[in-house]
C-alpha cells in the first residue's frame, strides 16, 4: 500500500530537526498522476484558465507518453507548504520525496527571496491562486471569455515582466517632480555665489510644479505599469493583471534559486536516508536507486550531453561546500544568495572539471565547438537564460499625452534585437487592453534601429 | 514532534476519489484551444475550401491541416550562433553534431515555442456552409412558389386494407390493445392479433411546391481565361451550389463550357477543358437554353444559371447575346454573372457584363459581379444571394 511511508514521516521528520533543518508544517497530499501533470504545466494546483495552458498540457503529454519525463512530487512554499506526491511513486520512492520535501521546506523557509516574496505575496500561494482562478471564472460568467481571454493573452504573455526589486504594492509615481532640495548652508559654491552681491540672489521658483513625465525613470514592470496607467482599462481588467502578477511575484524566487533549492532539496533528501537507520534495507535500496536517477548527470560514460541537470549540479555544489566549510556555513549561504551568486561563488574550476562541464559555441544548426574551460565564461553560460526572468530586457521609456506607449528593448544588455513577428504579436495582445498606439524600439539583425507600432484599430479578428 | 507533517490529513484510502479527479484544467484549455483553432480556420474557409475538389457530392468533409497556436512572448530573434553548457567527457576544441532536441532541451520557460506539432482538422462540408451562412448573415432563398409545382404522393390517413408493405405496426397494435382491454374487461380470453386490428398506411397524391431545382454553371473556356481565373470560377461555383443545396432537395448540376461554340460537360472534365479562340456569350446561352428545352421543363424545375467569364465577348455578337439572354429570363430563377477581371472593382464593365448590369436595372431576378481574386468570391455570392431574396 502505498500509505506505508506515511508511517516513517514522523522518525525523517525528527531526524531532520536534530540536523537543523526548520520549516514550517508541510501538507503531504497523494494525487493521480494526471493532476501531477496539470500542476506541473500550471505550476500552481489550481489556477486561471487560459488556452496556452492547453497548449502545454498536450506537450507534456506527447513527452509523459515517450517517457521523457516523470513526476515524484511538487512543493510549494508557504505556511503550511504543501506538497503533491504522485499516486504512482512507490513506497521507497515516497520516502525520498517525503525526505526531498522536508528540504524544499527548509529551502523556502530559510531564503531571503523567497522569504521576501511570501511576506509580499502571502503564504498562502496554493488558496491565493485558487482564488484568483474564482475570480477570473466569475469575469468569465460577467463579460464573456472572449473579453476575459483578451486580458489574459495581453497579462499572460508579460508575466515575466516584472520589477522583484520594487515591492509587489507599488503607489503610483508622484505627479509632480520632487522640488529640488536647497544646496546645503555651508557649500563653497553657495557662498561664493552670495559673495558676488545683492542682484545675484537665488531665483526662486514660482508658477505651477512641473509634471512629472511617466514613467520618471524606464519602468521595467510592464504588468504594474498597464494595471496602473492603461487610458481606459477597467477596474475588472486591471484585476486580472494584478492577479498575474502577484503569481509572477511567487513564482520569480522558484525560478531565479532553481539549482540551488534542488540541489538543496537533493543533498538533503540523501544525508536523511543516509542515515536514517530505521529504514528496511529493501526500502533504503530501493530509495537509493531512485536518488541516483534523479541527480544523475545528463550524460554518463562516453556520452556528451548539451544540457545540464540542475538537480545533479546543485547537489554537486552543496555536497563539495558542505565538505569543504561545513554545514553552518552552507546554511548561510543557502538564506542569502540566489542562483547566481551560488553558481558565480561556489561553482569553482576545480570543481567544474571534476563534474565534466564544457561550453560550446557553433552556427546554427551548424556544428559545435567546446570551448576552453574558462570558468567565468562557463558561469555567464549557466546563467545567461536566467536573467531578467528569462526574458528580454524590456521597459517601458514613455507614455505621451494622447495616451500612445513607448517600449524599449535593451539590445545592448541582451546581445541583439527582439524577433519582430512575435513583438508585433505581444503588441498587439498589448494594445487591445492598453487602447492606445503601442510601439516597441529595438534592432535589426544589422544592429540599425527598428521601431514597431501596434494601432487597436486596426487589429481585425483576433487569433 | 511528528505533528508537523500531517500525514494523516488528505485523501486516505486510495480509492477516495479528490475534487481533482472530477474534471481536467489541461483538457479543458485544450479543448478552447482547438476552439481557437477552429475560428481561426473558419476565417480562412473561404480560401482553403477553394483548393478542395468537392464540387457534386464526393467529399462531404474536408480536411485542414493546422499548427498549434502560439501565446507569443517577447524574444530575442533567432541567433545565428548558439551557444550553452554541456556535460561529459568532452575537451575544448572537439565537435558536436547537430544538437537533437531531447526533452530536456525544450522544458523551458514556455515550452510551447516550437509550434511543430501538426495535426488535421476535419469540416464537414454542411457545416461549413452554416457557418458561412451565419457569419455571411446570407438570406436563405426561397423555394419559388406559384410556377414550379410537383406532384407527389403523401401520406394520409388509415385504411384497414392495404399491401402489406404500407401496414402500420404501432398503429394496429393500438388497435389490438384498445380491443383485448375491451374483450377481457367482458371475460373472454382475446386472440392477439385479428384482420379487424389491422390499419395500413393511405397515400394520396397531392400537388406541392417544387423542390427540385437545376443549376446550370456556365463557364467562358477561351484563351483569355487562365488558371487563375477559373480557379475563382470554381470557387465562386462552388459556393453558390452549397447556398441553393441549402434550399433544395433535389440540385441537378449542368455544366457547359463554351469558346464561340458551346459544349456540355461533365464535373470531372469540366475545369480542365482548355479552349481556344475567342468568347462568343451567345452560343454559351443558347446552349444553356437547348439543354432547358430538353431536359429541365420550367414548370417542373427551378431553374438557376451562373456565368463566368471574363466578358471579352465579341462586339458582333452582342445583339445575339443579349436577344439570348433576354429569352432566359422569364424561365429562370436567377440569372447571374461573375465577372473575373484582373482588376479590382465590384462593378462589371466588360461587354457582357453590361449586358447583365442592363437586365439588372429591369429585373430582379438578374444580376452582376465583378470580382479579381478569390478573396472576393465571398462579396459575388453575398451580392447575388442577397439580391435574389
Amino acid at each position: 500500500m502505498t500509505e506505508d511511508w506515511r508511517t516513517q514521516i514522523s522518525q525523517i521528520e525528527s531526524l531532520a530537526k536534530s540536523l537543523g533543518l526548520k520549516y514550517h508544517p508541510v501538507e503531504l497530499e497523494v494525487v493521480p498522476d494526471s493532476f501531477m501533470t496539470e500542476i506541473a504545466i500550471y505550476g500552481l494546483p489550481v489556477r486561471m484558465p487560459h488556452w496556452s495552458f492547453g497548449v502545454r498540457y498536450i506537450y507534456q503529454l506527447i513527452q509523459h507518453r515517450m517517457g521523457l519525463s516523470r513526476l515524484f512530487e511538487v512543493v510549494f512554499p508557504g505556511n503550511p507548504g504543501r506538497a503533491y506526491l504522485a499516486k504512482s511513486n512507490s513506497v521507497a520512492e515516497n520516502v525520498l520525496v517525503t525526505a526531498h520535501v522536508l528540504g524544499h521546506a527548509d529551502f523556502s523557509a530559510n531564503n531571503i527571496l523567497f522569504r521576501q516574496s511570501q511576506a509580499q505575496v502571502g503564504e498562502r500561494i496554493v488558496e491565493q491562486a485558487a482564488a484568483h482562478a474564482r475570480q477570473i471564472g466569475m469575469a468569465i460568467e460577467e463579460h464573456g471569455l472572449e473579453r476575459v481571454e483578451t486580458v489574459l493573452d495581453a497579462a499572460l504573455a508579460l508575466e515575466q515582466h516584472i520589477d522583484v526589486n520594487r515591492p509587489l504594492h507599488r503607489e503610483r509615481y508622484p505627479e509632480v517632480l520632487p522640488e529640488k532640495a536647497p544646496p546645503p548652508e555651508g557649500d563653497e559654491f553657495v557662498r561664493r555665489y552670495a559673495a558676488l552681491g545683492p542682484d545675484t540672489e537665488r531665483p526662486v521658483a514660482t508658477g505651477p510644479a512641473k509634471r512629472a513625465p511617466i514613467p520618471p525613470h524606464p519602468e521595467r514592470d510592464l504588468l504594474w505599469f498597464i494595471a496602473h496607467y492603461a487610458p481606459e482599462m477597467e477596474p475588472w481588467e486591471r484585476d486580472i493583471f494584478l492577479a498575474v502578477r502577484e503569481e509572477s511575484f511567487y513564482f520569480y524566487p522558484v525560478f531565479a534559486c532553481q539549482i540551488m533549492n534542488e540541489g538543496w532539496a537533493s543533498y538533503w533528501h540523501a544525508r536523511l536516508l543516509r542515515e536514517a537507520d530505521f529504514l528496511p534495507h529493501s526500502m533504503y535500496v530501493d530509495a537509493v536507486k531512485c536518488h541516483s536517477d534523479v541527480v544523475r548527470p545528463p550524460a554518463s560514460g562516453d556520452h556528451v550531453a548539451l544540457t545540464t541537470n540542475p538537480y545533479h549540479l546543485g547537489f554537486s555544489i552543496w555536497e563539495k561546500i558542505i565538505e569543504q566549510h561545513g554545514l553552518a556555513y552552507a546554511r548561510k549561504i543557502m538564506s542569502e544568495d540566489d542562483d547566481f551568486a551560488f553558481i558565480r561563488n561556489h561553482l569553482t574550476q576545480e570543481l567544474a572539471t571534476e563534474l565534466q562541464l564544457f561550453r560550446y559555441k557553433g552556427p546554427a544548426n551548424g556544428t559545435l565547438v567546446v570551448q576552453d574551460h574558462d570558468i567565468s565564461a562557463l558561469h555567464d553560460a549557466l546563467l545567461a537564460p536566467k536573467y531578467g526572468f528569462g526574458a528580454p530586457t524590456i521597459t517601458v521609456s514613455r507614455m505621451h499625452v494622447d495616451g500612445r506607449l513607448e517600449l524599449v528593448h535593451d539590445h545592448v544588455t541582451d546581445g541583439r534585437g527582439l524577433d519582430p513577428e512575435r513583438s508585433r504579436r505581444v503588441l498587439e495582445y498589448i494594445a487591445r487592453v492598453w487602447r492606445r498606439p503601442v510601439t516597441v524600439v529595438t534592432v535589426n539583425s544589422d544592429n540599425s534601429p527598428m521601431e514597431i507600432t501596434v494601432t487597436p484599430d486596426t487589429l481585425g479578428y483576433r487569433i | 514532534m511528528s505533528d508537523h507533517v500531517s500525514g494523516g490529513s488528505g485523501p486516505s484510502s486510495p480509492g477516495d476519489a479528490g475534487w481533482y479527479d472530477l474534471f481536467s484544467r489541461g483538457a479543458r484549455d485544450w479543448l478552447r484551444h482547438n476552439e481557437k483553432v477552429r475560428e481561426a480556420v473558419r476565417r480562412h474557409l473561404p480560401q482553403i475550401v477553394a483548393g478542395a475538389d468537392v464540387l457534386s457530392g464526393g467529399a462531404s468533409t474536408v480536411r485542414v491541416p493546422v499548427r498549434m497556436l502560439e501565446h507569443y512572448r517577447f524574444r530575442l530573434r533567432n541567433s545565428n550562433e548558439q551557444q550553452g553548457v554541456g556535460q561529459g567527457p568532452a575537451k575544448p576544441g572537439d565537435r558536436i553534431g547537430r544538437p537533437q532536441q531531447d526533452g530536456e532541451y525544450q522544458r523551458g520557460q514556455g515550452g510551447n515555442e516550437d509550434g511543430s506539432i501538426q495535426y488535421t482538422l476535419e469540416f464537414r462540408i454542411d457545416d461549413i456552409v452554416d457557418w458561412l451562412w451565419e457569419e455571411m448573415q446570407l438570406p436563405n432563398l426561397e423555394a419559388k412558389q406559384g410556377r414550379a409545382k410537383e406532384d407527389d404522393w403523401t401520406r394520409e390517413g388509415w385504411d384497414r386494407r392495404g399491401a402489406r408493405s404500407r401496414l402500420d405496426k404501432r398503429r394496429s397494435l393500438k388497435e389490438s390493445i384498445k380491443r383485448r382491454g375491451v374483450q377481457s374487461a367482458a371475460g373472454v380470453q382475446p386472440p392477439p392479433f385479428t384482420d379487424d386490428d389491422l390499419r395500413f398506411r393511405q397515400l394520396a397524391r397531392r400537388e406541392q411546391p417544387a423542390m427540385q431545382a437545376v443549376v446550370m454553371l456556365l463557364l467562358d473556356v477561351s484563351g483569355s481565361m487562365g488558371e487563375r481565373e477559373r480557379q475563382i470560377s470554381k470557387t465562386f461555383f462552388f459556393w453558390a451550389i452549397q447556398g441553393l443545396r441549402r434550399q433544395y432537395r433535389h440540385l441537378d448540376l449542368v455544366f457547359v463550357a463554351h469558346t464561340s461554340e458551346a459544349w456540355e460537360f461533365q464535373e470531372d472534365e469540366f475545369f480542365r477543358v482548355t479552349g481556344t479562340g475567342g468568347t462568343i456569350a451567345s452560343s454559351g446561352l443558347r446552349k444553356v437554353r437547348e439543354i432547358i428545352d430538353a431536359r429541365f421543363s420550367p414548370s417542373q424545375y427551378n431553374i438557376y444559371v451562373f456565368y463566368a467569364s471574363d466578358g471579352e465577348n465579341f462586339p458582333s455578337d452582342q445583339p445575339q447575346a443579349q436577344a439570348a439572354l433576354e429569352d432566359l429570363i422569364d424561365d429562370c430563377n436567377y440569372l447571374g454573372f461573375l465577372e473575373v477581371a484582373p482588376l479590382a472593382g465590384s462593378v462589371p464593365d466588360s461587354e457582357v457584363g453590361k449586358l447583365f448590369l442592363h437586365l439588372a436595372d429591369q429585373r430582379d431576378n438578374v444580376g452582376a459581379y465583378r470580382v479579381s481574386g478569390s478573396e472576393d468570391v465571398w462579396d459575388a455570392v453575398r451580392h447575388f444571394f442577397a439580391s435574389d431574396a
